[in-house]
């Protein structure tokens, strides 16, 4: 087994744009649900909004780059409008199956073979990521970790706007605007009392989050330069879940650095499991069957994660959005 | 007849929109080939083959193209089983020939147990419209979405009593669905006989519904567990069950026995054998469980827990056996649930049950959260608004789109659901 390449593959996805889409998205679930206490289970469908929303005005209407981000954004924010009207009045429960069925809505409008020529259907969209990749300043040129200059572009990008989303996050959290919020998860019926108008400052943080997902879905698909509908399936909006809770729920880094453990923990797993078979001292597992064991542990430390340390490895236990 | 053919074909091998053809399909003949295993098909417009038409097949690291004979066939043979994608070339189809409306192209095509995997490409204005009468177009698909919604109900009924029972809102209600039909083929796998295997999945439902009850939810809800950690839970519950799932089971599709039947013609309706019985069983069954909690002690007990469950347990009802009894019925009817939709999509997956999970919410949130007779209407108007939308003129691959639509406006309207009382809703 070669542990040294095991460790350099972890130690890449600790830096990686994936991690750092994943970290993005899980601070806007943070926003949701951490400090507003909106089970949004539609994250991969903001995360999808943001990428097709991003894909389709680059492709279709040959928008540049920053306006196809514009759009994009506008695009999350108005899908966090449509989702918002009619369940942030309704039980929390509610919105979890709202939420969860429109990211499906999305997937399904994306994936339909009446719209071949605008989404791509179930082969996606590609080439769409030469006016980010326009603007690299990297020269060509070999980096660290075999990386060339595309990659240190993206992920120097990824990185930054995770630091600013939480910088953001983070200044708006402890604004009076992020107080009333947070009273809003502790009691919205004493915060409706004190004549704040709760709808809408539910409204303005499922926008935000939404925001957010829209960006990581954009960081998520710039590196690959496509983007195929079956990524964004609910298994996503689980996986950010297992992030969130991994790091803990009410805090800003908790979401970061819960996607970087999600990432190293799954890039170690299958390395040493595909190690240990390839070396023959695992027999009873084929390399396909060591790439479902690890979804297995996911699903498995989800369930653990909730029922021991529901706070995660960060949070405060006064912080929970629930009692 | 062609397109009649090839859509029935389309319906067994791809997951393609269902139609009311009434003739067997015909295999296509097979041609030399040297690998052992190959991707065939053969293309038929009308009655009338297409010759000349191109294929191009790539996956696993191997590409290669040919085109179809003078017979409308084509083979191709691949260096070893695994995913490929198909397409067909549209540019060298003859003119005014042109590919059925909702037809995949390209397509992926997954090798199962067998060596060789056959493809239709149907042709045609379109397999829905097909007939062109429409009122027994209407009728047909009429049946085939109650039959639909009565097997959605089945697990949405459990669904909704744990909801009205312990609050929980369960997102592993798809894994007890696929679990009914993975054991019916593993156990038919085994040698025993059909009528064993069934009563042995129900069993075993029912036996996951105790155990996860007992091992998880009980503990849970003794230690004081929110609703919304445990629906969290339940979510990693489902996530690591439909990858044990996979884990054991694979990636591919197969079929329980007898779930390829030719339809038959009931004064005006044509109904498959299989969707008949499905209809049957799960109206018995649901008119079985709405007796028994309608007329029997133990039904007046769940009733009230569900209504109060602090109030049930000072009148002296024993609330954790309800809600066990409850757990087990929900495992019982999830499982037949999923059996009957193995042969209603037809074919065993691992994510089945994990497919129809937003349609069990959409059913039971219709319905009213937590009201039985509730998820039972939803779900019979959930499966009737699958199967007619495609009558239409919605794409056939939108199907489950138009139900979820339904459900987020009607919490628009009426949140509580058709049945559902007001203050359930905060």
């Amino acid at each position: 087994m070669d542990f040294a390449s095991i460790l350099s593959n972890a130690f890449g996805e600790l830096i990686s744009p994936t991690t750092a889409a994943y970290a993005l998205a899980a601070l806007g679930l943070a926003v949701h649900f951490g400090y507003s206490g909106l089970l949004n289970f539609g994250q991969a469908g903001f995360m999808a909004v943001g990428a097709y929303g991003f894909a389709i005005s680059t492709l279709t209407f040959k928008a540049p780059f920053f306006l196809a981000l514009l759009i994009a954004v506008v695009a999350a924010a108005v899908f966090a409008l449509i989702l918002g009207i009619p369940t942030l009045r309704l039980r929390a429960d509610y919105l979890a199956i709202v939420t969860i069925a429109a990211a499906e809505i999305v997937r399904y409008l994306v994936t339909t073979n009446g719209w071949t020529a605008v989404t791509g259907s179930a082969n996606g969209l590609a080439a769409f990521e030469g006016g980010f990749f326009a603007m690299n300043p990297f020269p060509p040129g070999t980096y660290p970790m075999g990386m060339n200059n595309r990659d240190v572009f993206i992920r120097v990008v990824g990185w930054s706007l995770v630091i600013v989303a939480g910088l953001l996050v983070w200044l708006l959290m402890r604004s009076p605007w992020g107080r009333v919020l947070k009273g809003i998860r502790e009691d919205e019926n004493a915060v409706r009392s004190l004549g704040k108008n709760v709808y809408a400052y539910k409204m303005q943080a499922l926008i935000i989050g939404g925001v957010l997902g829209a960006l990581a879905g954009m960081i998520f698909t710039l590196p690959r330069g496509a983007i195929q509908p079956a990524n964004y399936g609910t298994e996503l909006t689980f996986f950010l879940w297992t992030c969130l809770l991994l790091g803990g729920m009410a805090t800003v880094l908790g979401p970061v650095i819960g996607a970087m453990i999600f990432w190293v923990v799954l890039s170690l797993t299958q390395g040493i499991l595909s190690g240990l078979i390839e070396s023959g001292i695992i027999t009873w597992l084929s390399t396909v069957q060591a790439g479902q064991l690890r979804f297995i542990l996911v699903g498995v430390a989800l369930m653990l994660l909730m029922i021991f340390r529901p706070q995660g490895v960060f949070g405060n236990k006064k912080e929970l959005a629930f009692a | 007849m062609g397109a009649i053919f090839a859509s029935v074909v389309a319906i067994l091998l791809v997951v393609a929109p269902a139609s009311q053809a009434t003739s067997p399909s015909p295999t296509p003949s097979p041609s030399s080939t040297s690998s052992n295993f190959s991707i065939s098909g053969f293309l038929r417009n009308a009655g009338a083959p297409l010759p000349d038409v191109k294929i191009s097949v790539s996956g696993e690291g191997f590409e290669g193209s040919t085109t179809s004979n003078a017979n409308g066939s084509w083979n191709i043979g691949v260096p070893k089983s695994g995913t490929y994608q198909v397409e067909l070339d549209e540019s060298t189809l003859p003119e005014g020939v042109a590919l059925a409306e909702g037809q995949e192209n390209p397509r992926q095509l997954a090798f199962g147990q067998t060596s060789n995997q056959t493809t239709i490409f149907a042709f045609g204005a379109g397999i829905v419209v097909q007939q062109g009468n429409f009122a027994q177009d209407l009728t047909n698909r009429l049946v085939a979405g109650l039959s639909f919604g009565l097997l959605l109900a089945l697990a949405a009924v459990g669904l909704s009593l744990i909801f009205g029972t312990t609050g929980l809102t369960n997102f592993a209600h798809g894994e007890m669905v696929t679990l009914g039909a993975v054991l019916v083929f593993a156990f038919n796998a085994m040698g025993l006989p059909f009528w064993l295997t069934l009563i042995l999945a129900l069993v075993g439902g029912g036996l996951v519904g105790y155990v996860q009850d007992a091992g998880l939810w009980r503990p849970l809800r003794r230690r004081g567990t929110g609703l919304v950690p445990m629906m969290i839970v339940s979510i990693g519950l489902a996530l690591a069950a439909r990858y044990v799932i996979l884990f054991y089971f694979g990636g591919a599709t197969e079929q329980l026995p007898g779930a390829q039947s030719a339809e038959i013609q009931l004064g005006p309706i044509s109904v498959s054998p299989n969707n008949l019985w499905s209809l049957i069983i799960c109206a018995v069954v649901i008119v079985t469980v709405g007796l028994v909690l309608m007329k029997t002690r133990l039904g007046k007990a769940t009733r009230a827990v569900a209504d109060n469950p602090a109030l049930a347990a000072a009148s002296g009802i024993d609330v954790d056996g309800v809600i066990r009894i409850v757990w087990i019925v929900g495992g019982v009817l999830a499982s037949l649930g999923g059996i009957l939709w193995a042969y209603y999509r037809p074919g065993v997956s691992f994510n089945m049950g994990s497919q129809i999970l937003l349609l069990i919410f959409a059913g039971v949130t219709l319905g009213g959260l937590g009201t039985v007779f509730g998820a039972l209407i939803g779900s019979i108007v959930v499966g009737i608004f699958t199967e007619l939308t495609t009558v239409f003129g919605a794409p056939a691959d939108l199907k489950y789109v138009i139900p979820l639509g339904v459900m987020i406006l009607v919490l628009l309207i009426r949140p509580q659901g058709i049945l559902g009382r007001r203050e359930r809703v905060g």
